[in-house]
C-alpha cells in the first residue's frame, strides 16, 4: 500500500488520494496555450458552455415531456410552455441553444480550415471534431422529432426513407428503422432514446477524445508558427512570462475565454428572450398527421445546404453528391497536399478555394430554403456542382503550393 | 515457453466465447428493432369495394399511410384507350375498375392532391404530376405510385395480402 501521512488540509487529503494536483496541472495550470491567437479560438469554450446549456435545459424539459405519438405534441405546446413555471424558458434555451450551436460549429470547422489546423499532427483533432459534427447531427435530427408535430412527422418520414438507398428500394432495412411501417409510436421511443441518453453519451465521450487530441499537438495559433511548447513553459515557470510564447490554461487564457463566452451570452439570451421563434418553425406547431403534407418540407438552416445538395439532382446521384458531401470534409487534412500550416491569406490559390467554399455554402444553404423552382434550382445545382468541383481540385492547388 | 502457449490458448478461447456472445447480442439487437408483432398484424385493412363514388377520389388509411382509391369514370377509361402503362395499372374489382396505391410521391414522400378537374394529381413539393392512373406525367418522382399488395375476394380488397392480380402486376413491373 501507498505511505499516507496526517493531512495538513482538505487539498492535501484528497491531493494524496486522488493526485488532485497533478489534475490541476493537467487541465489547467500547466496546459499551455499560445500567446497569439484571437478570439476566433474561444468558439471551443463557447460550444462547451452551450452543450452544457442544451444538457441543463434539457433534464428540466425531459421532467414533463411524454414520448407518446398522442400526448407529445400536447406536453411540449401545452404542458411545458403553459402549466409549468418557467417551462418556456427551457424550452427557448433548448431551441435556440440547438440552432446556435450549429453556427458555432461552423465558425469553428470554418476557423479550423482558414489556419490550416487540421494538419501536420493535428489530424486527430481535425477527425473527432468531424465526428462530433455529424454526432451533433444526428441528436439534432432525433431532437427535432421529440415534439411530433407536422415537420417533425415528415422530416422523419423522408429523412428514414434516404435509407431505402434510391434504387436499391432497400424498404426493409426503412422499416427496421422506423420499427413500423411509418413514423409511429417505436419511432418516437428509439428517437427519444438516442436523444436523451445514447447520442448525448456519444457526444460526451468525443468531447473527450476532442480535448485529449490537442494535448501533444497544442493549439494552432494565428501564424501557423511551430512553437516549442517544453522551452516556452520552462521560461514562463522561471517567471520570464513576457518572453514566453506561452502562457497557462488558467486562469491567464481563460480570463480571454470567458469574456468572449460572456459577449456570446448575451446575444444568446437576448435570442432566447426576444427573438426564439426563428428556432421554432410554424409548421411544427401543427399535430403530426400522416394523411396530410406540409406544402414545404425543408430541414432546419444548418442542414440546408447539405439538402440542397440532395435536391438539385435524380434520387441515385442526388444521394451519392449527399453522401459525399457527409464525408468529404472529414479527408481534408489528406485533400489538401501542402505543408503550409499559415493562415489561408498566405497560401495564394488556397485563399480563394476557402473564400469559394464559404460562399458556395452560403449560396446552398440560401437555395435550399426557397422552393426549388425556376432560377432557383439553376442556381442550386450549379452551386452543387461547384461544391464537388471544389473539393475534387483541392489536392491539385495544394500540390505545387510554395512554401510560405 | 510452456507458459506462453498457456495463455495464448486462453486468449484465443476467450475470444472465441466472447465473438459468440458478441454476435448473439448483435442479433438480439437487431431483432429488437423489427416492427412489433402488434404492429405487423394491424398492418392488414380491408376495403369494401362497392361503396365507393365513380371518379371521386377518396383517401383510405393503411399501415399508417394514404391509400388512394379511385373508381373510374367511362371517361376516364375512354382516355386511356391509347395508354397502354395506364391500363394495366387498373384493379377490376366486379365489373368496376379502380386505380388503388400508396398516396405518397415516389420523389420524397410527400402526399400529392387530387385535381378533379384536371383529372390527376399535383405534387406542390416539388412539382411532380401524376395522372389519374397513378403513373408520373411529370417529373422528378422516378416511378408511378406504388400500389400496396392487395388480395381481391368478391367485393372486398384486402391490403397486405398478396394476391394473384398483385403478382402478376408485381411480375411485370407495373409496380416495386
Amino acid at each position: 500500500m501507498a505511505h499516507f501521512t496526517k493531512a495538513t488540509s482538505v487539498k492535501d487529503w484528497l491531493n494524496q488520494r486522488l493526485a488532485v494536483e497533478t489534475v490541476e496541472k493537467v487541465m489547467a495550470s500547466e496546459y499551455w496555450i499560445p500567446k497569439n491567437i484571437n478570439f476566433l479560438w474561444a468558439m471551443g469554450m463557447i460550444l462547451a458552455v452551450t452543450f452544457t446549456l442544451l444538457t441543463i435545459s434539457g433534464i428540466f424539459l425531459l421532467m414533463y415531456y411524454q414520448p407518446h405519438v398522442d400526448h407529445a405534441f400536447y406536453s411540449v405546446n401545452f404542458t411545458i410552455m403553459r402549466e409549468v413555471d418557467f417551462g418556456w424558458l427551457w424550452r427557448h434555451i433548448h431551441g435556440v441553444a440547438a440552432s446556435v450551436v450549429f453556427l458555432v460549429i461552423y465558425i469553428h470547422m470554418f476557423t479550423g480550415i482558414y489556419y490550416g489546423s487540421y494538419k501536420k499532427g493535428r489530424e486527430m483533432i481535425w477527425i473527432s471534431g468531424m465526428l462530433l459534427f455529424v454526432t451533433f447531427s444526428a441528436e439534432a435530427f432525433s431532437g427535432y422529432m421529440l415534439p411530433w408535430g407536422q415537420m417533425s412527422y415528415w422530416a422523419g418520414m423522408v429523412i428514414t426513407n434516404i435509407f431505402s438507398l434510391g434504387s436499391l428500394h432497400l424498404d426493409g432495412l426503412v422499416e427496421w428503422i422506423r420499427g413500423d411501417y411509418v413514423p409511429a409510436q417505436a419511432f418516437l421511443n428509439r428517437f427519444f432514446m438516442l436523444h436523451v441518453f445514447l447520442l448525448p453519451l456519444v457526444i460526451m465521450g468525443l468531447i473527450g477524445l476532442h480535448f485529449a487530441a490537442l494535448r501533444i499537438p497544442h493549439v494552432n495559433n494565428q501564424d501557423g508558427e511551430e512553437i516549442d511548447f517544453e522551452e516556452e513553459s520552462k521560461k514562463y515557470l522561471a517567471d520570464d512570462t513576457k518572453n514566453s510564447k506561452v502562457m497557462r490554461f488558467a486562469n491567464d487564457f481563460l480570463s480571454k475565454d470567458l469574456m468572449v463566452v460572456g459577449f456570446f451570452l448575451i446575444f444568446f439570451f437576448y435570442l432566447v428572450f426576444w427573438h426564439y421563434s426563428f428556432a421554432l418553425d410554424p409548421v411544427n406547431f401543427d399535430p403530426a398527421d400522416g394523411l396530410k403534407t406540409p406544402a414545404h418540407i425543408y430541414p432546419e438552416w444548418y442542414f440546408l445546404w447539405s439538402y440542397e445538395i440532395l435536391r438539385p439532382f435524380p434520387v441515385d446521384i442526388g444521394l451519392i453528391a449527399f453522401g459525399f458531401a457527409q464525408v468529404i470534409f472529414m479527408l481534408l487534412p489528406w485533400l489538401d497536399r501542402s505543408e503550409n500550416t499559415v493562415p489561408a491569406n498566405r497560401r495564394g490559390k488556397f485563399a480563394i478555394w476557402f473564400w469559394v467554399m464559404l460562399v458556395d455554402m452560403v449560396v446552398l444553404t440560401a437555395m435550399g430554403k426557397l422552393p426549388p423552382e425556376g432560377i432557383f434550382s439553376t442556381i442550386g445545382l450549379v452551386a452543387s456542382l461547384l461544391f464537388i468541383a471544389m473539393w475534387i481540385i483541392l489536392p491539385f492547388i495544394t500540390k505545387n503550393e510554395k512554401k510560405a | 515457453m510452456k507458459e506462453n502457449s498457456r495463455r495464448g490458448f486462453m486468449g484465443k478461447a476467450f475470444g472465441a466465447v466472447a465473438g459468440l456472445g458478441a454476435i448473439g447480442s448483435l442479433v438480439a439487437m437487431k431483432k429488437s428493432w423489427d416492427p412489433l408483432p402488434s404492429v405487423k398484424a394491424a398492418g392488414f385493412t380491408t376495403l369494401d369495394m362497392s361503396i365507393y363514388p365513380e371518379g371521386e377520389m377518396i383517401t383510405e388509411k393503411w399501415r399508417g399511410k394514404p391509400i388512394f382509391v379511385l373508381k373510374k369514370t367511362a371517361e376516364m377509361l375512354e382516355a386511356e384507350k391509347s395508354d397502354p402503362a395506364a391500363q394495366a395499372r387498373n384493379i377490376k374489382v366486379g365489373n368496376d375498375n379502380f386505380m388503388v396505391c400508396i398516396g405518397l410521391c415516389t420523389h420524397l414522400g410527400c402526399i400529392p392532391a387530387f385535381r378533379k378537374k384536371e383529372g390527376n394529381f399535383l405534387c406542390a413539393c416539388h412539382g411532380g404530376m401524376f395522372n389519374a392512373a397513378g403513373d408520373v406525367i411529370k417529373a422528378p418522382p422516378p416511378r408511378g405510385f406504388d400500389i400496396p399488395p392487395f388480395r381481391i375476394d368478391g367485393n372486398k380488397m384486402i391490403l397486405g395480402e398478396v394476391g394473384p392480380e398483385y403478382q402478376a402486376m408485381k411480375d411485370n413491373g407495373v409496380t416495386l
